[in-house]
């Protein structure tokens, strides 16, 4: 790390000028004296009763005679740290003693029986943060406001005369002091008036400083417990294999193959795939399930393969199309071009693959379910649940673990549906998991997009015109809410038809064509391929106008100077413009997501053989406002590996209507060989709305990368994965 | 019934000898914290130590095993104060987690036979895959513990 960076770590320098250290941000435990490691989260970080405790003041914060401070989080773990950060947005007002906090999750249960107290739950959309920043700063400030109404009333006084620090709440003029425990008791009889005003973020004294992970000692020693650790007496295994083509149907299954196997107790045979139950662990149900095979209904979608798909998709390209955004007349500006350039691109499916294969554990005892998994939104998964068993959601009590991955994949429930159905059939309580290939194949894909980019340029080499088109999949219909049809759902042109580049003349449309494939939201939806073609073809607009690719997108930023901090970080803290050798190159690429910009400058080397290997990638982040710079910059180092494995190997092929790649030995990732050095630079600017952090690093580093290798080799690459491309030197 | 020793305690367990000590761990003797990635020895989540070396569970029978010595990631340490596990803590390594059991077990092996690593080295010995991306911290905390464990 840096030296010298650890020395400016106040919240000023972020808040105001960010991270602007060589180095990045990294922050060494040095730097946290003694509020490193302080906060804790049981080992089940799920609330087991029924969501109370008995020393609450209200359904967000319970303080205990001894000082200690409970805080309910409604979100999701799944690494994105907001578990650390929406705790200490609530203690930024609070101002209890952050080294006597605790975490759970907030009961799905209780949120339903007690008129949604905790509202939405989910994470996704990076929103964990920005859709609750205001919320958790009033749930601190009320609880303060009574802790100190309560002390007042015992002293006598009136409650404008004390005030809070660390737990202690203090009469100014007498120097009275009292503890938030001995208070705590009496602030939750005390009822406000008024709602207390809450600070705005320039008047934060707590967040904004790097805080480490509450949940970080859970998982270092095993103890932490993920949805698929979850050990209900009684319970059996399941495992199970959908029928390999989606919306196909299970035909029919010989089922003695199994039923003899050791520990089988049944073989189910649901709509659209067969389960394997036994008892005394989950290898034996997968080892019986292996022997069976099973016969599937999966109509004309059978015939389907990849090829087939592209070349649909390419044909689409000249079908009517929605309109998403549309300045000027693009038409006129290009035919009175002097220049212009056309360019079609494609991007592939692909799957989420987080670590934790999907599973959910489920236990019927009358008419209450009790469901264990990892999910990013337990309160929608109580619904679902709810439907699939015929109870009503307050009959259903949701356990969310640790989430081992998310990534957009953990909130379709399809797993809990499963679950429920094989239990109902076993009459037994059920752990259901799917092997790594189900994971993988059952999958609600990355979509598949083409994209046709056309622009012209000005004797001055600037852009007149540029018009993009998408042919892609609508993740909203798969998600059963579908956009009206003359509307284009928003991560169908995410990073295109939102570019920061003042060009006169812009139109953006989509053709929407479906497919037997349901498709999802994979972080940053749309974003996360857009991006890469967006930001190629307009280093194919630099090259082509004779410019630095750099230099040419800050012309076409001008008067944008968010864009441009950004765009500036990245090419400044990234040595853009420093000679590298041969073989060598450097590329650039920026984007807005989620509110936030994002700008990298990735330097990759190629070999003679072609094989590329990415050495470095600098990335700047104005995420307009940081409570946690220290998971803000996980989130983006994340991101950019995320992203990588997708730009250099991410493809799910398909083949008679199947997704083809089912383990890891097929679906490459990017391990620590293969890792760049990554350094983050945080430079928030503030305004009206706040950015996201989870998802907006994830797209810039295809196109980054695949500019980086047109410096190197000459080469434009128009389509991932990058390791499909020959780039040795002896090929064309 | 097979025998085995898993941190130190003999555990009976009722399976065929074939079941990957993976899940006679997770299922039998209740030990959760070895995760299961991929069942084809290809994530390294599984990685435990058979007689002090890191093995990846998922694709090692326990017909096998008895009479070796097992160390999960809940044996690691009797306080979660193992160098390793330090240095993860102090670097703020996992986001979601569920891979880590297996790179501190992996870890922890490695340091053993290379007490004073350089950057290939753990490139070319660590290959457990994360896919939240946490290689960059992790290859910082790999280089704590092996000043921790020097110290």
């Amino acid at each position: 790390m840096d030296g010298n960076q650890t020395s400016v770590l106040t919240r000023r320098n972020f808040l105001v000028t960010g991270v602007t250290a060589a180095g990045g941000f990294i922050i060494g435990i040095s730097a946290l004296p003694h509020l490193a490691h302080a906060v804790t989260v049981a080992a089940q970080p799920w609330n087991d009763g029924e969501g109370h405790n008995p020393h609450e003041i209200d359904a967000w914060i319970a303080i205990d005679p001894d000082d200690s401070v409970l805080i309910r989080y409604q979100r999701s773990e799944m690494g994105q740290g907001s578990m650390t950060a929406l705790p200490m947005l609530i203690n930024e007002e609070l101002q209890a003693d952050w080294s006597k906090v605790r975490i759970e999750y907030a009961s799905p249960n209780r949120n339903l029986r007690e008129h949604k107290v905790y509202g939405d739950m989910y994470s996704h959309g990076s929103r964990s943060v920005r859709a609750s920043q205001k919320k958790m700063q009033q749930v601190g400030a009320s609880a303060r406001m009574r802790l100190i109404a309560a002390a007042a009333a015992k002293w006598g006084v009136p409650a404008g005369e004390c005030s809070s620090v660390n737990g202690v709440i203090t009469h100014a003029s007498s120097g009275r002091t009292m503890r938030y425990g001995e208070v705590a008791a009496d602030a939750a009889q005390v009822k406000l008036d008024q709602e207390p005003a809450i600070k705005t973020p320039d008047k934060f004294t707590f967040a904004g400083k790097p805080m480490p992970r509450v949940d970080v000692a859970r998982k270092i020693d095993g103890s932490g417990k993920f949805g698929m650790d979850a050990q209900v007496p009684g319970m059996v295994f399941a495992a199970i294999r959908q029928c390999p083509v989606p919306g196909g149907k299970l035909k029919s299954v010989d089922e003695s193959a199994a039923q003899d196997a050791p520990g089988v107790i049944k073989v189910v045979k649901l709509d659209n795939a067969v389960a394997v139950v036994a008892e005394g662990s989950w290898w034996r149900a997968k080892k019986a399930l292996d022997v069976l095979q099973p016969e599937w209904d999966v109509g004309p979608a059978g015939n389907i393969d990849s090829a087939q798909l592209s070349k649909e998709f390419y044909a689409a390209l000249d079908d009517k199309a929605t309109v998403a955004r549309s300045d000027g007349n693009v038409d006129q500006a290009l035919k009175a071009a002097g220049k212009t350039l056309e360019a079609v691109y494609e991007t592939p499916y692909l799957s989420h693959s987080p670590m934790e294969p999907m599973n959910a554990t489920v236990q019927f005892q009358g008419d209450r379910l009790d469901v264990w998994l990892g999910t990013q939104d337990a309160l929608d998964a109580t619904e679902d649940a709810a439907k699939a068993a015929g109870l009503e959601p307050e009959q259903v009590y949701v356990h969310n673990g640790f989430v081992g991955g998310g990534f957009g994949r953990r909130d379709a429930n399809d797993e809990v549906q499963q679950a429920i159905a094989i239990s109902k059939v076993v009459q037994k309580p059920v752990k259901l998991v799917w092997t790594r290939e189900e994971d993988t194949r059952q999958d609600k894909f990355r979509p598949h997009a083409v994209v046709r980019y056309k622009a012209s340029l000005g004797a001055d080499g600037v852009p007149s015109a540029l018009s993009a088109r998408v042919v892609t999949s609508s993740i909203l219909k798969s998600a059963g809410r579908p956009s009206p049809p003359d509307k284009v759902e928003p991560m169908a042109t995410a990073g295109i038809a939102d570019i920061g580049y003042g060009i006169p003349n812009v139109h953006v449309d989509a053709v929407i064509k479906n497919t037997h494939l349901p498709v999802w939201f994979w972080r940053a939806p749309g974003a996360n391929q857009h991006v890469f073609s967006m930001e190629s073809f307009v280093d194919e607009l630099a090259s082509a106008a004779g410019q630095d690719p750099y230099q040419f997108r800050r012309k076409l930023l001008q008067g944008k100077a968010d864009w441009l901090k950004v765009l500036d970080t990245a090419a400044e803290k990234g040595d853009w413009g420093k000679p590298l050798p041969k073989g060598k190159g450097r590329g650039i690429a920026i984007c807005t997501d989620t509110d936030s910009l994002c700008a990298q400058v990735a330097e990759v080397t190629v070999k003679p053989n072609g094989e590329v290997h990415v050495d470095r990638v600098t990335v700047a982040l104005d995420s307009r406002y940081v409570v946690n710079p220290l998971t803000i910059a996980e989130q983006c180092e994340g991101s950019v590996i995320f992203g990588l494995s997708a730009a250099l190997y991410g493809k799910i092929e398909i083949k008679n209507g199947a997704a083809m790649q089912g383990n890891f030995d097929t679906y490459r990732m990017v391990r620590l060989a293969q890792a760049p050095k990554i350094d983050v630079h945080l430079v928030p600017s503030g305004g009206p709305k706040w950015g996201g952090a989870g998802e907006p690093a994830t797209p810039p580093i295809a196109a980054a990368v695949a500019n980086a290798i047109f410096v190197a080799t000459g080469k434009r690459l128009r389509s991932l994965p990058i390791m499909d491309h020959d780039l040795s030197s002896s090929s064309a | 019934m097979i025998t085995l020793t898993v941190n130190g305690k003999q555990h009976q367990v009722d399976l065929e000898p074939d079941t990957p000590l993976l899940w006679a761990l997770r299922d039998a003797v209740g030990l959760t914290g070895t995760k299961f990635g991929c069942g084809i020895a290809q994530c390294g989540a599984c990685t435990v130590h058979i007689n002090g070396q890191a093995m990846r569970s998922c694709s090692v029978p326990i017909g096998r095993l008895e009479g070796a010595s097992i160390t999960t990631i809940e044996g690691l340490s009797p306080d979660s104060k193992h160098p390793v596990q330090q240095a993860w803590l102090a670097e703020d390594v996992p986001q979601c987690g569920w891979c880590q059991s297996g790179q501190i077990m992996a870890t922890v092996a490695f340091l053993k036979q290379n007490p004073k690593p350089t950057d290939a080295d753990i490139d070319a010995n660590i290959t457990n895959i994360c896919r939240c991306g946490t290689y960059e911290r992790l290859r910082r905390a790999i280089h704590r513990a092996a000043d921790l464990m020097k110290a």
